[in-house]
């Protein structure tokens, strides 16, 4: 493969050989981009013109292609070639799409097409096709940690599917909370009554199922490796610990529930007469049908409150700012209880809004059908008073304040996620800009996975204490490659959702085993082959890559230079757009791969009034909302050259200064959206490249420029119109301050 | 407050709502409000009630027995049906409106001067006695529904209207002289089918203590 041989193949289909000059185009090929091989075809697309290319690959007269047709992200199915690298220059959709048909356009359109080719040929001769780097053979056993009902459906799921499983729990039983229920609300059709849990059954069918091994009372004392082979060392209550290897891991470890004490207002602590959900679950069990008793005197209760959101939504200091999600159709459910045992029960729901997801709706209907009395009402506060409880409140229909008289006071309080420890998490002091609300929720800071990466040794939160898991676009995803979380360690939720939840994120991890053993990458460039390697001798130790991996996928060896984990790398090339010296690169991706794109652009002189504007757009919602603009035939700027690049991420700043200095006019860099509500498919690769860019003023100033000449825009799959409007306004801005000094 | 917090204790009780089920015409579905507000907001009368009816139902459910019974809202209801329409819960709260204002009639805690109650009473009280409907006679006593004075003068600026309908022959004076308007042959007949009724309604009506309990 030393011998580069490129091969170029000019598509005249879909009106690119009537609107463009490909005569013209093979001789930019074959002169300036020394393709050794250019054809031009009717249809490329067609059997005959990908088995015209294939021929040139079997008889080994090319080893490099650059098709010049359609975008990228069409025809991907025609244009797979195995064993070489694949250029793709966007003529259709980058060019004639977005130009008018006219005959004052011709000479830019066709300027535009030959820049393409050129850009196309350079990028050809700067790839190696990537070859696997097999790393270790297929793991097929996946380790969960948490045998609630999110980690025993996992194991099951995993059985199911043929894999072994291993489920490790710290209690002695297993279950979780789920098997602390006396009933669970209803999953299936007409979802009128409480229903059996069916936990019972569950742990019978994971404790006779073959592939499952169950750890009771057990912990994770050591996580390492990567996905395909992580080392686990699992330490049981006995002391001994074992050492074993899984591909994949699952974090199933759920939540805790809030702790009620912190709400003495709503009388927790002060009468044994008011309880929690859970609580109330234990009464529940204990009456077994029969009336609920009073935890005071065990007398039956005639008249039980219910309050919603305790503690929950809410700005108050040491609450929880979110929704819970499954406490409104519990509180009905517990209603049924006591309406089922004895419909004289007087039960009232007070609830500021009732939210009752999934088929809730039918429960809560049957609810009121039952005689459950909801009433809209803030609670101020239950006071116990001579055996009973005052529950006083401000009825927000009635608008008055009123207290009712209860036995019983049942809080419905949330979820906190056992999410391990916060390894971002900022001292207290130095979270003053913190609103209020967003301040610290306490969780217990015990480690969970006890990962022996130098990012720490759990998987990084989002908000409030939950794992990040991408839930936009990939739920289950975290931000450790390989490790899955599931259940409501990842955000709240109700019984039916931790069942889909263990479902998905189980055939993630059996994908992400699959995909390690052959060496390939996992989600969201699934398959992908290539992977960083880095030049030693160039590095400095500077430890940006290892800092700025969002995915901590590259830790340091004992002289301090990064070691990458293969199968934790996700590819998004972070680490590549880092690295200040640039010695990290992929086989078909790296610096020079669009270094010398942006090279061979064809830079008019600066008489000749034709700026040049280099656009790198995230090929995974830039890049397409530009190809969506052009099949709308928005037209934009001819002047304009665009790049796709993995990730806003990968951008090193070298190719802005480089392109500046190399005669364009600008450069506009397109990522997605950053921050808490971020949409970059590689989570923080395009808040890297915003940060970046903030620094590049002064390199602008140091050059003379206008700082406008550069411009970073967060830009959505859906900015349609916006991106090309994007384009058109930089060519305006150029229009107003006159061409960049350093043409040649 | 804390005197009125007493008196209000047995709220949300379900006493008064076991009262409505059993009792108020519809009264089954006062339990399946969602206090969504669609009816208030669908009611073209209902920025003049005192208590719209997503209120009522709400108030049904709080156990305020006398204020709903005596209250004048659901004697304004004008059953246009805009409400049922827009209904999620499909209720039928036109119904259940009538239903309450008729059962407070019966239990004497309607409000004494409210004017569609007394309107009510005129016509039943004329079809009572008829068999069926004198118009003349229930138009010339709406009149003087509030008084001698109020009723000439009333009188007075209708008559124009009334010449009209005479001349038009809307208006038949005669129907005015009682041994001379006409009848339904067999009166007794209706009487006794409405006492029968009547008795019906009574023996299923649930005897209910008033509030509280
Ligand atoms: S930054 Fe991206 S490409 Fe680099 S090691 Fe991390 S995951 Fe892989
Ligand atoms: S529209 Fe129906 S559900 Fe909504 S408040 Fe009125 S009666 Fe209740
Ligand atoms: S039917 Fe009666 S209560 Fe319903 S909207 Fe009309 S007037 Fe109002």
């Amino acid at each position: 493969m030393s011998e580069v041989k490129i091969g170029a193949y000019i598509c005249k289909g879909c009106g690119i050989g009537e609107r463009l000059d490909t005569d013209q185009l093979e001789q930019i090929a074959a002169r300036e981009g020394k393709a050794a091989i250019v054809r031009q075809h009717e249809f490329l697309c067609s059997t005959s013109g990908v088995q015209s290319i294939q021929n040139d690959i079997s008889a080994g007269d090319v080893n490099r292609i650059v098709i010049a047709a359609c975008s990228r992200r069409a025809k991907t199915e025609a244009f797979r070639f195995e064993n070489v690298a694949i250029s793709r220059a966007n003529l259709r959709e980058g060019v004639i799409w977005v130009r008018p048909d006219t005959e004052e356009a011709l000479e830019l359109t066709q300027e535009m097409a030959g820049d393409y080719l050129r850009m196309g040929c350079a990028e050809a001769k700067h790839m190696t096709p990537p070859s696997p780097h097999v790393e270790s053979t297929t793991t097929r056993e996946v380790l969960i940690v948490g045998g609630g009902l999110t980690g025993l459906t996992a194991a099951l799921e995993a059985s199911k599917a043929g894999y072994r499983a291993t489920i490790v729990e710290k209690s002695g039983e297993l279950g979780g909370w789920a098997a602390k229920l006396y009933r669970r609300t209803p999953h299936r059709s007409p979802y009128t009554d409480p229903q059996e849990t069916g936990i019972a059954d569950l742990i019978a069918a994971v404790q006779s199922d073959a592939n499952i091994s169950v750890q009771l009372d057990a912990t994770i004392t050591r996580t390492s490796g990567s996905p395909g082979r992580f080392f686990v060392d699992i330490a049981t209550e006995s002391g001994a610990t074992r050492t074993d290897r899984f591909g994949a891991i699952i974090q199933a470890t759920g939540f805790t529930p809030f702790d009620a004490n912190k709400l003495p207002e709503l009388g927790f602590g002060k009468s044994p007469d008011v309880v929690d959900q859970l609580g109330l679950e234990r009464l529940a069990r204990e009456a077994n049908g029969g009336p609920i008793k009073r935890p005071s005197d065990g007398k039956d209760v005639r008249n039980v409150v219910f309050v919603q959101c305790a503690g929950q939504r809410s700005q108050s200091e040491g609450h929880l700012p979110y929704c819970s999600g499954h406490c409104c159709n519990t509180s009905i459910k517990q209603a049924m209880y006591f309406k089922d045992a004895n419909p004289g029960v007087d039960t009232t729901i007070l609830y500021t809004d009732l939210r009752s997801p999934g088929n809730g709706e039918d429960f809560y209907r049957s609810g009121q059908k039952k005689g459950v009395i909801f009433t809209k009402g803030v609670v101020k506060e239950v006071v116990p008073e001579n055996g009973v409880l005052d529950v006083r409140l401000k009825d927000l229909i009635l608008d008055e304040d009123v207290a009712i008289r209860a036995d019983l006071v049942v809080l419905a309080t949330g979820m906190v996620a056992n999410s391990g420890v916060n390894i971002d998490a900022v001292p207290l002091d130095a979270d003053k800009d913190a609103k209020p609300g967003e301040a610290h929720i306490e969780i217990p800071i015990e480690s969970i996975l006890n990962l022996d990466y130098r990012q720490g040794p759990d998987m990084p939160q989002l908000r409030h204490g939950f794992n990040d898991s991408h839930f936009i676009c990939f739920p289950y995803e975290t931000q450790r490659t390989g490790i899955y979380a599931a259940g409501p360690v990842r955000r709240p939720m109700d019984m039916v959702q931790v069942v889909d939840d263990a479902a998905g994120a189980t055939l993630k991890a059996i994908q992400a085993l699959e995909n390690a053993g052959l060496g390939r990458a996992a989600h969201p460039r699934s398959g992908d082959l290539s992977f960083p390697s880095f030049r030693r001798e160039g590095c400095t130790q500077c430890k940006r890559c290892t800092v700025e991996c969002p995915f901590g996928a590259i830790d340091e060896d004992e002289k301090r230079y990064p070691i990458f984990n293969e199968s934790r790398c996700r590819r998004c090339g972070t680490c590549m757009g880092a690295c200040p010296v640039r010695v990290i690169s992929f086989e078909n991706y790296s610096v020079d791969s669009v270094g010398q794109q942006i090279k061979a652009v064809d830079i008019p002189d600066e008489f000749s009034e034709k700026p040049r504007i280099l656009v790198l757009a995230c090929e995974n919602d830039a890049y397409p909302a530009l190809d969506m603009a052009a099949m709308n035939r928005l037209e934009y700027s001819a002047f304009v050259r665009v790049i796709p690049v993995r990730c806003l991420g990968s951008v090193n700043t070298i190719w802005v200064t480089d392109a500046l200095n190399g005669g364009y006019d600008s450069v506009v860099l397109m990522g997605c959206q950053k921050g808490e509500n971020y949409q970059c498919h590689f989570v923080k690769g395009s808040e890297m490249a915003h940060y970046r860019m903030s620094k590049i003023d002064d390199t602008l100033q140091q050059l003379q420029m206008e700082t406008e000449r550069v411009c970073t825009y967060e830009v959505a799959i859906t900015d349609i119109h916006r991106a090309s409007q994007l384009i058109n306004d930089m060519a305006a801005t150029i229009d107003r301050i006159g061409l960049s000094p350093f043409k040649f | 407050m804390d005197d009125l917090n007493l008196a209000m204790r047995d709220r949300y009780r379900n006493n008064f709502l076991q009262e409505v089920e059993a009792n108020v015409e519809e009264g089954e579905w006062a339990k399946m409000c969602m206090q969504c507000g669609v009816c208030s907001g669908s009611c073209p009368f209902g920025p003049h009630w005192d208590h719209p009816p997503q209120e009522i139902f709400m108030m049904i459910r709080a156990n305020k027995r006398e204020e709903v019974l005596s209250s004048t809202s659901m004697w304004l209801c004008t059953s246009c049906y805009n409400c049922i329409v827009r209904c999620p819960r499909e209720i039928p709260i036109t119904h259940i409106m009538h239903g309450l204002a008729s059962y407070a009639q019966r239990l004497g805690l309607a409000p004494k001067e409210q004017p569609t109650r007394k309107f009510g009473l005129m016509f039943w009280d004329n079809i009572e006695k008829n068999g069926r409907v004198n118009e003349s006679i229930l138009g010339i006593k709406l009149y003087f529904m509030n008084g001698f004075k109020e009723g000439v003068k009333t009188a007075y600026k209708m008559a124009p209207v009334g010449w009209n309908m005479l001349r038009t022959k809307r208006f038949n004076p005669f129907a005015l002289i009682p041994f001379l308007h006409k009848r339904c042959k067999k009166r007794s007949d209706i009487q006794a089918i409405l006492r029968k009724a009547q008795q019906i309604e009574n023996a299923r009506t649930v005897r209910f203590g008033t509030a509280g309990g």
